[in-house]
């Protein structure tokens, strides 16, 4: 136990860099832990240095084991299993996939021409943005491992129902005809060697941190901002706990907004040291990251209108209700 | 010989396209390099992930932005 514990406050927390960038700006730069600028400060360089470095780490393992999934691999084991059982093995395929949105439709075309049920690859594509084990580790980090849990449960739930539920509904007429009428190939994935899948893996570290840092920036600096500069009555009074509509503005905020996971996490983290609900804060990221307008803009080009509103109907609802469940429930997990 | 790269435009697509001219000139073989983004024209080749490299039409690499070593493997 004791073991664990120091790993968790060294690796995950890195207790040692909040200290070192105390020391820094406390005593090097002789700024005061308690004033706006001094905890800003602190707040930005701390949480950035944690999360590129959690971020690099995450994304190598990670892509190492994305390289043994494939996608012709997943949709082979995918058409394998039928009901709910499908869906439930597409949300957790979903886990270990891309992160990216752009190859969401080549896969929704792969998947779908190849007969399988647009609900099994609709609750893949659910998850694939939300939960993977990156962010279950910053969830750690951040907040702790209670937290991260249960994100990555009510994650994978929100993706089997939506899924089943589209399912059930038979939305298949709302599919663009092309994309049935591709002939599904079925190409034999590469055989990779071990030096190859760590090259890979290396490549995606730097395209990811390429494509992200922007927007992690971004988002510890709102962080920052919201933690020390904007006083906690204004951010109580928006999105207090004790306010019915806090759940509902954040996620209707968070919808078009097209941010990372990672960009997302210190803006929840601030919040809820503000006394913002953890509900709403978990509201809040899982509609930045679940529903994006970039990626809608991209689904419209193979599903019809109809189906893409009742896609984004079921995870918004999903979203709110899940956001207030944690609001009601969330004091067991802190 | 023709060399086509399948991919939307993304960045990962122009460093393949780059890796693949720099491994045709290495090799110093008659091959034409050329871009497909049209989405419905990839999937025809039933490519799920981009960037991809396809030799006369047959792919060869997928999913990954392969070095020019990896290419010229293929190529010879």
């Amino acid at each position: 136990m004791i073991i664990l514990t120091w790993l968790n406050d060294n690796l995950l927390k890195m207790n040692w860099l909040h200290d070192l960038v105390s020391a820094l700006v406390f005593d090097v730069l002789g700024l005061s832990a308690q004033s706006p600028l001094g905890g800003s400060i602190h707040f930005f360089i701390y949480d950035s240095i944690k999360i590129f470095l959690l971020l690099s780490v995450l994304i190598f393992t990670i892509s190492y084991v994305q390289s043994f999934f494939p996608p012709e691999r997943t949709r082979k084991i995918l058409g394998r299993f039928s009901g709910i059982s499908a869906n439930i093995l597409g949300a957790l395929l979903g886990t270990i996939t891309p992160f990216c949105s752009c190859s969401s439709i080549p896969l929704f075309i792969g998947f779908t021409s190849a007969g399988l049920p647009i609900g099994v690859t609709f609750s893949f594509l659910i998850s694939s943005p939300l939960v993977d084990l990156a962010s279950v580790l910053l969830l750690a980090s951040i907040f702790n491992w209670r937290i991260a849990t249960s994100y990555v449960l009510v994650g994978l739930v929100l993706a089997v129902i939506g899924g089943s539920l589209i399912s059930m509904l038979r939305l298949e007429r709302y599919v663009e005809g092309f994309v049935f009428s591709q002939r599904p190939l079925n190409l034999e994935p590469e055989q990779l060697s071990t030096k190859l899948r760590m090259q890979f893996a290396k490549d995606q570290v730097i395209d990811i941190v390429r494509k992200v840092w922007i927007y992690i920036i971004i988002g510890v600096g709102i962080g920052a901002l919201i933690h020390n500069v904007i006083p906690q009555t204004f951010v109580q009074a928006v999105l207090g706990q004790d306010k019915w509509y806090s759940v509902l503005l954040a996620t209707l905020v968070g919808i078009p907004m097209y941010a990372d996971i990672f960009g997302t996490l210190p803006i929840a983290e601030a919040l809820v040291s503000k006394g913002v609900g953890i509900g709403t804060a978990l509201s809040f990221m899982m509609a930045v990251t679940a529903l994006s307008l970039p990626s809608l803009v991209l689904l419209k080009k193979v599903v019809k209108i109809q189906l893409l509103s009742i896609f984004v109907a079921i995870v918004t609802t999903g979203i709110l209700i899940i956001g207030y469940t944690f609001n009601i429930f969330g004091h067991l997990l802190v | 010989m023709i060399i086509k790269i399948l991919g939307t435009g993304c960045t990962n697509c122009k460093r393949l396209e780059a890796n693949a001219k720099e491994a045709v000139q290495q090799l110093g073989i008659e091959a034409t390099v050329e871009k497909v983004e049209n989405i419905q024209d990839i999937m025809a080749y039933g490519v799920m992930k981009t960037p991809a490299l396809v030799v006369d039409e047959h792919v060869k690499i997928m999913g990954r932005v392969a070095s020019v070593a990896d290419i010229k493997a293929v190529l010879a």
